[in-house]
Parts: C-alpha cells; sequence; structure tokens
C-alpha cells in the first residue's frame, strides 16, 4: 500500500504533504472554511448547507483528489474509512437548540458522523466501502490496516483514510490521506 | 419483548410486538407507537449485576449495554479477560441524552469512545474498544469489522454490541423528516406510513472458534443512490461467487422509500423469491442495534428451523415483487443474507451459515 | 400577492441557508426543485418547518407537499388559500 498524498487542516493552516498551501488567522472555521472554498475555486451551492464537520471533510478531500484523478477508477472501487473523536457532536449541540423552535430537518441531518462519507460520495460519485469509527485518539495504525484490508483484498483500488475532527467548542483537524 | 435472546425470539413466534403508543411528553408532544425498554425493570437487573460497582455511575445507554453483555457471556466460554478480547460497540447516538439531561456525568461522557470504554472495563476487557457510528448499518457494519479483527488477527473474541436509546433528541430528528408511522409500522404493506423507532441493546460474541454460525462475507457500501444502486452493490459484492441465499433479513423499515428502494435492490439482485421478512414490526427501528437484533433472532429462529413472519405486513405494497409473508414459515435453510441501509447513503450485507452440529 | 412572493423569497432563501443568493434571482414561477433550484427533499421538509413557524400551517405528509412547492408562487398561492 502506497501513500500517494496527504492533506493536514487544523488552526487556520492547510498542508499538503507537509507543503503550505493556505493560512488564514482565522479562529471560527465557518469563515476560514468558506475562505478556503473559495481559495480553492470550487463551485459546489450544496457546501454551505452542510455541517462543519461535512464542510472539513469536503474541503479536504477535494485538496487530496485535486490532481490526483480517481475519474477513471469505477466508482466502486474508491473507499472511504475516517474516524474521529467527537462524532458529530458540533452537530448536535445546535440541533438541541434548534429544539427550543422548531426542530431542523437540515440540522438533524448532520447528526451523524458517517454523513460526510455520503457528502464526498455524492460530489464524487464513489460508491466503494465507508465506515466511520470514533476513537479517543487518531489511532492511525488501526485506520491504515483497515485501508490496507480493503485494497489487499482487492475490494478497493483507492482509499482515503483519516482523521476528521470537528469538537464540541468548534476546534477541528483533518488529517487525511490518499492510500493506495 | 425480552431481557435475552431466547424471551425475545419467544415473543417474535408467538406474533408479540413491542410497539406501543407512548404519551410521554417529555419524549414527544404528540403520542408515539415506540418500542421502549422498560427502565424499571433494567435497573433492577443491572443492579443485581453491578457487584460494588455504583449504578449511579452508568448512564442508562451504559447499564442496556452491559446487561446484554452480560448476558452474551454468559452462553459463551469467551473470556472478557483475555489479552485478545475486543469490544466492538455499534451505535449511533449513544449517551446524547444527556445534551439534555446531564443528570450529573461529565460532557467528555457525549463521546462515543468513553462509553464504549466503560462498558469494556466493567467486564476487564484489557483492549481498547473500537467503536463503529455508520447510521443504521452500524450494527452490520460492526460485526464485519469484528470478523475482520479475527481472520487477520490477533483477535480471538470480537464482543459485538449494539445498543441505542430513545431521547427526545432522536424523536424529534425523525418527527421533523416526517417518517415516523402514526401506528405501528407496516414493513412493504401498501398502507405503510413510517417507521416506528425501538430502543434495543444487543450482543453477538464472534470468536476464531467454531460456534454455530458462520459469519461468511460481508460488505458495506456507501453510495447515495434513489434506485437501491448502493444496497445492490453491497448485496453482490457480498454474495459474490456464493450461492443465493436461504433467507434474507431485510431492513424493511416502512417508509415509504425505503421499502421502495430495498425491494428494487432485491430484485435487480436476482434475490425475489428468497423468503424475506423485515422485523421491524416487532422491536421497531433500533439504530445502531438493528443490524445485530435482528441478525440474532432470525438465526436463531432457523436453528428451530422456523423463519419469523413480517409483523404488520398484509398486502405487498411495493413495485418489485419479493417473497414477504406475515405468517411464520418452515424449512431448514442454513444461509441468511442480513441487509441494512442507512443515513448518508450508507448500504451493508451479511452473509451467515448455520452449521451442521448448531 | 407579490408582497407575499418577495417575503417568501427573502425567507427561503434564510430558512434553506441558500448562501450568495439575492431574492432578486429566484423568479417566482421557476421550478423550486429538479432542474429548477435544485432543491432537495430536505429543503422540501424545510419549508414544511417555514411554513408552520411563519403561517402556521402545518403539513404532515411530505407528499401532500409536492404540489404546493412547485414554485415561490404556487407556494404563496397555497398560503394565500390558507388565509381565506
Amino acid at each position: 500500500m502506497e501513500l500517494i498524498n496527504n492533506v493536514r487542516i487544523a488552526g487556520g493552516q492547510v498542508h499538503v504533504r507537509g507543503e503550505a498551501l493556505f493560512s488564514l488567522a482565522e479562529k471560527d472555521f465557518r469563515s476560514f472554511g468558506r475562505s478556503l472554498y473559495k481559495y480553492l475555486g470550487i463551485s459546489y451551492a450544496k457546501f454551505y448547507k452542510m455541517s462543519a464537520l461535512s464542510q472539513l471533510g469536503f474541503l479536504a478531500s477535494e485538496i487530496l483528489l485535486k490532481d490526483h484523478e480517481s475519474s477513471g477508477l469505477d466508482p466502486g472501487e474508491v473507499s472511504l474509512v475516517f474516524a474521529n473523536s467527537s462524532s458529530s457532536l458540533h452537530s448536535d449541540v445546535i440541533y438541541q437548540e434548534s429544539l427550543e423552535n422548531k426542530p431542523s430537518p437540515a440540522l438533524f441531518v448532520y447528526t451523524l458522523p458517517n454523513i460526510v462519507i455520503g457528502e464526498i460520495c455524492i460530489r464524487n460519485g464513489f460508491r466503494g466501502e465507508g465506515v466511520f469509527f470514533i476513537q479517543e485518539n487518531f489511532d492511525k495504525e488501526f485506520i491504515f490496516d483497515h485501508a490496507e484490508e480493503l485494497i489487499s483484498s482487492g475490494r478497493s483500488t483507492l482509499c482515503l483514510a483519516g482523521w476528521l475532527e470537528m469538537d464540541m467548542e468548534g476546534d477541528y483537524l483533518a488529517d487525511l490521506s490518499l492510500l493506495i | 419483548m425480552g431481557w435475552d435472546t431466547r424471551e425475545n425470539l419467544d415473543s417474535v413466534l408467538q406474533g408479540r410486538g413491542g410497539i406501543a403508543i407512548c404519551n410521554d411528553r417529555s419524549l414527544s408532544p404528540e403520542d408515539l407507537p415506540v418500542a421502549l425498554l422498560d427502565w424499571d425493570e433494567l435497573g433492577k437487573r443491572f443492579l443485581g449485576i453491578c457487584g460494588k460497582e455504583n449504578p449511579k455511575h452508568y448512564t442508562r445507554f451504559e447499564k442496556a449495554g452491559i446487561l446484554s453483555v452480560y448476558e452474551a457471556l454468559k452462553n459463551s466460554s469467551a473470556d472478557p479477560a483475555d489479552p485478545e478480547c475486543t469490544l466492538i460497540l455499534s451505535t449511533t447516538k449513544g449517551n446524547v441524552e444527556l445534551l439534555d439531561h446531564p443528570d450529573g456525568f461529565d460532557k467528555g461522557r457525549l463521546h462515543l469512545w468513553k462509553s464504549a470504554q466503560v462498558i469494556a472495563d466493567f467486564f476487564g476487557i484489557k483492549n481498547t474498544p473500537v467503536v463503529v457510528s455508520n447510521a443504521c448499518v452500524s450494527g452490520v457494519a460492526a460485526m464485519l469489522i469484528g470478523r475482520q479483527m479475527i481472520s487477520s488477527g490477533p483477535c480471538k473474541y470480537a464482543i459485538v454490541l449494539g445498543v441505542d436509546l430513545l431521547s427526545r433528541f432522536i424523536v424529534s430528528g425523525f418527527q421533523s423528516f416526517l417518517s415516523l408511522s402514526k401506528q405501528a409500522c407496516r414493513p412493504f404493506d401498501s398502507e405503510r406510513d413510517g417507521l416506528s423507532l425501538g430502543e434495543a441493546a444487543a450482543c453477538v460474541i464472534l470468536s476464531r472458534l467454531s460456534g454455530g454460525v458462520e459469519l461468511l462475507s460481508g460488505s458495506n457500501i456507501s453510495g447515495p443512490s434513489r434506485t437501491g444502486e448502493g444496497l445492490l452493490l453491497a448485496i453482490r459484492s457480498t454474495l459474490g461467487g456464493q450461492e443465493i441465499p436461504k433467507l434474507i433479513s431485510a431492513h424493511g423499515t416502512a417508509t415509504p422509500y425505503n421499502d421502495e428502494m430495498e425491494s428494487i435492490a432485491i430484485n435487480r439482485a436476482g434475490l425475489s423469491e428468497v423468503p424475506l421478512n423485515s422485523l421491524k414490526g416487532y422491536f421497531g427501528h433500533t439504530l445502531g442495534a438493528a443490524g445485530i437484533v435482528e441478525s440474532i433472532i432470525n438465526l436463531e429462529a432457523m436453528k428451530q428451523g422456523l423463519f419469523p413472519a413480517t409483523r404488520g405486513f398484509s398486502t405487498l405494497g411495493v413495485s418489485r415483487k419479493i417473497n414477504v409473508s406475515n405468517e411464520t414459515r418452515t424449512g431448514n435453510p442454513d444461509t441468511l443474507l442480513k441487509i441494512a441501509s442507512g443515513f448518508g447513503g450508507c448500504n451493508a450485507a451479511a452473509l451467515f451459515k448455520l452449521l451442521p452440529w448448531s | 400577492m407579490d408582497e407575499l412572493i418577495e417575503k417568501l423569497k427573502v425567507e427561503l432563501i434564510e430558512q434553506l441557508n441558500l448562501e450568495d443568493m439575492e431574492p432578486g434571482e429566484i423568479e417566482a414561477t421557476a421550478p423550486l426543485f429538479g432542474d429548477g433550484m435544485g432543491l432537495d427533499s430536505i429543503d422540501a421538509l424545510e419549508i414544511i418547518v417555514l411554513l408552520e413557524k411563519e403561517y402556521d400551517i402545518k403539513i404532515s405528509d411530505p407528499r401532500e407537499g409536492k404540489d404546493i412547492m412547485y414554485s415561490v408562487a404556487s407556494l404563496a398561492e397555497f398560503i394565500e388559500s390558507k388565509r381565506s
């Protein structure tokens, strides 16, 4: 199994394979995410409706897949193996607050961590294996082992694997790798 | 429905469902058909097993999980203290009700990995638990992860636990989707009008040693589609070159959309004739526990040569032919295909085989 | 009726998080779903929430909403009909 790309997004900074791509001294993820979205020149209106976690995963995957064409692959060959510590708690808190007024379906739909997998699949037309784990800290070995198993067993050719954390306070870390 | 597998299976075979109208306003502003656990009884049973531990240190979610694992271990030779034993927890929302009423618990308890650790610690399981949170396919996904951990080693026992409880958080969300039924749900029926939520805790112990059932293969596909494409892929990937399964435990939530999509996928997979059921008319939709509850009940029934009826079903209400019935069927089938679908476009399938000596 | 249509456009933009969209860009008779503005089933549910929140109209079957929500104009017509 080979690691062909990596993106790290944290504290207003984006690094690709260790090199700085973008930075913005902005504490609030939403504002940071919006700026990164515009910087990347993406046009995908649905982005604005996504939860913070989904936006984080979406942006990380866009960067990860740029210049690494997955379009030649069968959609079933691309898999996603993600983990985080806070599940969808960032969105859960927001949804719980919305219960004071009227429960919002658009907020409720993001109260599951695996929705970010769905968003990336819709965007790219992927139809492969996908799973979301919850871990106290990023157990990279476990995640990469799982990716390795998918690839070596032939169930997947390309795997997006890593950590997508958006905690209850809005602190975030994305550490995604592209594995073949 | 029951406090162990036998009781639950007896309830199902006798046609007794656990869905009842609930008028608890802390759960819902309107009367709602749901399948709730008997919390008074659960509290008593937990007290009976917690020994020196203070029951107040455990949330409802954790108590239900612990009781289920306890019950499973009673009938197993698995040693939780074995260094090659791992707990795999499947849940969608864990302790989410603490957002509404913390009940003295720290907000760290909202983390699913934390609850898993609490449960693992109760049994002295040494390895860090694995937590799978993949919407309603979590249960099937967790069993497949367990299988993979055992076959790629070093893992001798995988205690796969599925738990989800109902709370205002969850109920209000499904209400906002207008996806809840007015009466107990009616899977695949022409009059179906939505799903009924349920609570459950269910546990299977997987091991390298031979048990009565083998988990042959499975697949967990993410791919949102209106035509059941993702589910079809999961089924095909799971069945591979294998024979057609003898029985299917469908997801069958009884929403107009799910059942229709599922019937399309089953049809396209060439499985229209295979006897199929949905158990959600008995247990409700138990979210993270669903895949495990429904697999266990069908497999145990199969050991007795029975295939449970689809409670709530009367007249076929999907556009593709499927072999569903409101009567218990008999026979000696040995393979079961369990399928599930969930929010985010995820789909999972697992193929089980009853071993001859079971 | 025109006033209601303009009011609805503003409310829809807010309720549905239609970032970077101005009321002027929404055509009153253009289809909201499918090829039109590309709204999806969750948006349809949010519009149902909006109808209850702002206009006190309760829809309990999502399928009922399909015709009502064809366009902003049909939505306005429906609201008007409920008022009288």
